[in-house]
């Protein structure tokens, strides 16, 4: 190919590098090639500071570099690589929030501390957290502006972990071409319950956005947050033939010693969506995560999770739950790494199938040579409601010291139609008996968050789902 | 005149369940690594090409289709890279130049122990093949190296019409038996090693038992290599007929070497309708060994297969027993107990493919890591669409001896439609403390009680061997936990 422009291009001397990739938009570049990227770059605000801009040129360079998935990488087993397309998006440089936008808020919590809503990766509407708890130093913000405030927080924090689960690619585009998302920050000692939601709204069809959370808990603090992905669906009743919107997220939860993070979010794409979100989580000494991942929406969606315990004490509890119908792909990795002894994890990952829907769950425990008294836990559990859904388990371990406790499970099976029987036979329609058995096989997942408004509100958005 | 007379005292009668004072008392560690200076007849040198492979098929005066089969695999062979994307990057440590493909006394297998040569009955001796083995089991075909040196076939077997040959012979007397299915259950192409295989294979057993013939006892080889440098590439194919039942049973030990050798044999099994194979090995290759093998079956209706696989030793095993269910209510299993100790890895683990209505399949699996060995299990269950009633259950389990040791579990399942049950269940542990300050208690040293403790862990497993290969393995184990603690 190179060869090819060199000759189409002899009779230009000054054939620039910038117009020769973009002039060659190969299948691993798509629309986000060096002249989309520019336009994003000198859209961003003056005042962001140099090295800000150094890394996002660095990720961009090296997204270009990457090759796109191949059959032969281990971390893309079982997924559907042919689907994956980074062309027909329009990489709308940030602009002013639009004139009249309104997005339904999907998550509605009555003792919210606050919240934030994010369009096209633009600020458009937010409710503060109270002025006391803002004084003591609770941040609750956006990129762009702790970047003028706060710039030391994202150098430290903002994509900071390893990418180890497959989508090294993806976690530098969305470096590139992320413009603003949230930043919390909970300073030493402050306990907040309320939950601070988090709303990434997209306008859907043809639309590329990348949001972005970053939670940070200093020592002994503890929060709730929630994170809502959401766009319209566009042109019901079309068949899609490739996916129309693209999504490319992340969020990088970094919890100090002693510190509480209850984790939660509800992904809510449109089914024309392409949707990839990387998630990474420190867990300091003593602390303790829980992170609940609800997966409803996009036609296919990559969601990798990392968990780091690195210092003794820590605990991270990761929890999922999926409904996968039509012709929905959700490929989930997850990765525990307990790098210091005596920490623990707890994974649990439910996925019901319906129809032709797909569903891979790909689960590694690390145990490194001196986690000495890990505790890990890793279980995968596929309901299929179809004949012709298919689900793919590949829960892993790596041990490498051996006063451990580590044990996983997958199964995959249909309702019990014991379970069901038994229902019938007290007089309750089978339809109705099926769902009450569906919904008892979420509860288990959903039952371990504390909150009860959110619990509510999670259940809610899956029995939408379902009707 | 009995030449293994001496040995008897040695190799037998200890019994199981009774605690004997020390287990490892007894066992000569140096078995197996000696080696003999054998002449061989016939020598293809190092290296492969494809003169190798056609010295090879000449000395075999092999039918051309023969050579051809032989001619394409070298091309897969070379066409195909190391799958090295998800295996051990180990692997590319393996000099195929160094390698001698092809090694024979003779051609004639020998049909009675006095026909067998004394140095090589010597090498036997050390090996501690027992006597009673001799008597009980209904036919030894001992490979030492590529060719079988010694074979027996009891009249009984013969009698009921069971063919036990070597490969040579099976693809030279009985190609209409053999050829239907020699290289269909595993092709060429499988994987790298199969390739090889294909084309430079000798030695190994072809099977077959006619309809409705149960074999009463278990078919034997014992596998051994020699020359150093000496890559074994033996090929085994065993079909039960309708309605037939058989147990086969190899065990493998190898003289120590300073430079790798190579191991990669193919083992393909065909159950016809309602038969049933079992399939038994014991193998304990030199820490040096690469031991790189492919095993499939078929299972047509109602048939069984189970492969019961024990390793120790070698340097890197890689070897993923499989079953294909392809018959309603076939049967499939896998048993398998690996150790890995220091500098080794054993890489194993088991292949369920369903493709028939109302078939079940069971893998189970346990490994015990001693010092900074490494025990991986990966595992595949593939139930595709449309199929009805299937199902799995997987169970591994792992001990961990030393603070150092390493396990890995890679499962891999997939299932698709509503009316299946797969599961799927692994645990890592240490040995029990406890345990192991109650028999100290009891007056046995840790070394000891850590032996005890470990083959109570696979206890359960290695009931289901033959007597003489539980004791052996017990053996084995006792052997290899010496000097793992303390």
């Amino acid at each position: 190919m190179a060869a090819q422009a060199s000759i189409d291009c002899s009779h230009r001397l000054t054939f620039s590098k910038r117009s020769m990739s973009s002039a060659l938009s190969t299948p691993s570049v798509g629309v986000f090639s060096a002249d989309a990227f520019s336009a994003h770059l000198a859209a961003q605000p003056s005042t962001a500071p140099a090295w800000w801009n150094a890394r996002k040129r660095a990720a961009h360079a090296l997204f270009l570099e990457l090759p796109m998935p191949a059959r032969t990488d281990e971390g893309w087993r079982f997924s559907s690589r042919s689907t994956l397309t980074l062309e027909g998006f329009a990489v709308t440089a940030p602009t002013t929030a639009p004139a009249s936008s309104t997005t339904p808020a999907l998550v509605e919590l009555d003792d919210a501390l606050a919240t934030l809503t994010f369009l096209d990766g633009v600020l458009i509407k937010r409710t503060s957290a109270p002025a006391e708890l803002l004084g003591k130093g609770l941040i609750v913000g956006t990129l762009q502006e702790t970047l003028s405030r706060h710039p030391e927080l994202l150098r430290e924090h903002f994509m900071a972990q390893p990418q180890k689960l497959g989508s090294e690619k993806f976690a530098a585009l969305h470096t590139a071409f992320v413009n603003d998302g949230a930043v919390i920050f909970v300073p030493k000692g402050m306990e907040v319950s309320a939950p601070i939601i988090v709303t990434h709204a997209s306008r859907g069809a043809g639309a590329a956005v990348f949001p972005h959370t970053l939670v940070i808990l200093q020592d002994q603090a503890k929060a709730t947050v929630v994170d809502v992905f959401v766009s319209p669906e566009s042109d019901p009743g079309t068949p899609k033939t490739h996916p129309t919107a693209f999504a490319c997220g992340a969020n990088d939860l970094y919890v100090g010693h002693s510190a509480q993070l209850t984790y939660a979010a509800a992904q809510v794409w449109s089914l024309d969506t392409l949707s990839f979100q990387l998630n990474s989580t420190v867990v300091r000494r003593d602390a303790r995560v829980q992170s609940l991942n609800l997966h409803l929406g996009a036609v296919q969606a990559r969601h990798e999770s990392l968990s780091q315990l690195q210092a003794p004490g820590g605990f991270s509890e990761m929890l999922a739950v999926t409904v996968a119908s039509g012709d929905q792909e959700f490929d989930q990795r997850t990765l525990q790494i307990h790098q210091a002894p005596h920490t623990k994890s707890d994974l649990l990952y439910k996925n019901a199938l319906l129809d032709t829907a797909r569903t891979i769950f790909s689960g590694l425990i690390v145990v490194d040579p001196d986690a000495q008294k890990t505790d890990a836990y890793q279980s995968n559990r596929n309901l299929m409601l179809s004949d012709t859904a298919e689900a793919s388990s590949l829960p892993g371990l790596e041990i490498q010291a051996n006063d451990v406790r580590c044990t996983h499970g997958a199964t995959t099976s249909r309702i019990d139609p014991e379970q069901l029987f038994y229902l019938q036979t007290r007089g309750i329609a089978p339809a109705k008996a099926r769902e009450l058995l569906v919904f008892g096989f979420f509860e288990e997942v959903l039952n371990r968050l504390e909150h009860e408004g959110l619990h509510k509100a999670f259940l809610a958005l899956i029995q939408s789902h379902f009707h | 005149m009995n030449p293994l007379s001496e040995l008897e005292t040695e190799t037998i009668d200890i019994p199981i369940d009774v605690p004997v004072e020390n287990p490892a008392v007894g066992i000569d560690q140096a078995v197996g690594d000696f080696t003999y200076d054998v002449k061989y007849a016939f020598d293809a040198g190092s290296g492969l090409s494809e003169k190798t492979v056609r010295y090879i098929s000449t000395v075999k005066k092999e039918a051309s289709w023969l050579l051809d089969f032989r001619l394409a695999a070298l091309k897969t062979f070379y066409s195909k890279p190391m799958p090295t994307h998800w295996a051990t990057k180990d692997l590319e440590n393996i000099d195929f130049d160094k390698i001698r493909y092809y090694l024979s006394q003779g051609q004639t297998p020998k049909r009675t122990w006095d026909e067998v040569p004394e140095d090589i009955k010597r090498t036997f001796e050390r090996l501690g093949i027992p006597e009673q083995e001799r008597k009980f089991l209904a036919g030894v075909e001992a490979q030492f190296d590529s060719e079988a040196a010694y074979s027996n076939i009891k009249d009984i077997v013969a009698k009921q019409g069971v063919i036990f040959v070597n490969s040579t012979e099976a693809l030279r007397e009985h190609p209409e038996l053999f050829r239907k299915w020699f290289g269909k259950i595993i092709p060429t192409g499988d994987n790298k090693f199969s390739a090889l295989n294909s084309a430079v294979f000798s030695g190994g057993s072809f099977i077959y038992v006619p309809k409705g013939v149960k074999v009463a006892q278990p078919l034997q080889a014992y596998f051994r290599i020699n020359a150093e440098n000496f890559g074994q590439f033996e090929r085994t194919l065993i079909i039960a007929d309708e309605g037939s039942e058989v147990t086969y049973m190899e065990g493998c030990t190898a003289p120590k070497f300073s430079t790798s050798t190579l191991h990669s044999a193919v083992v393909e099994l065909v159950a016809l309708k309602g038969a049933k194979i079992q399939y038994i090995t014991v193998q304990n290759w030199a820490p040096n060994v690469f031991n790189l093998v492919t095993k499939r079956g078929v299972a047509y209706e109602d048939a069984e297969i189970k492969w019961i696989d024990c390793n120790i030793g070698s340097r890197l095993t890689m070897k993923y027993p499989g079953v294909v269910l392809k018959g309603r209510r076939a049967r499939g299993e896998v048993i398998s107990i690996a150790l890995a100790n220091d500098g080794q890895h054993q890489d194993t683990g088991a292949k369920m493919v369903h493709a028939a209505d109302e078939t079940t399949s069971t893998i189970i699996s346990k490994s015990i890591s001693v010092g900074q060995g490494r025990s991986t299990y990966r595992g595949q269950v593939h139930i595709p669409k449309h199929l009805k009633g299937c199902k799995n259950n997987t169970e591994c389990d792992a001990l961990l001896i030393n603070t150092n040791s390493r396990t890995d579990t890679y499962p891999a399942i997939t299932v698709r439609g509503d009316s299946h049950a797969v599961q799927h269940e692994a645990s890592v542990s240490k040995v029990n403390e406890e345990q192991i300050f109650y028999m100290q208690q009891r007056g046995l040293t840790e070394g000891q009680a850590m032996s005890l403790a470990v083959n109570g862990f696979v206890n359960d497993l290695v009931r289901q061997f033959p007597m003489e290969y539980s004791v052996e393995l017990k053996r084995l184990i006792d052997l290899e936990m010496e000097g793992s603690v303390g």
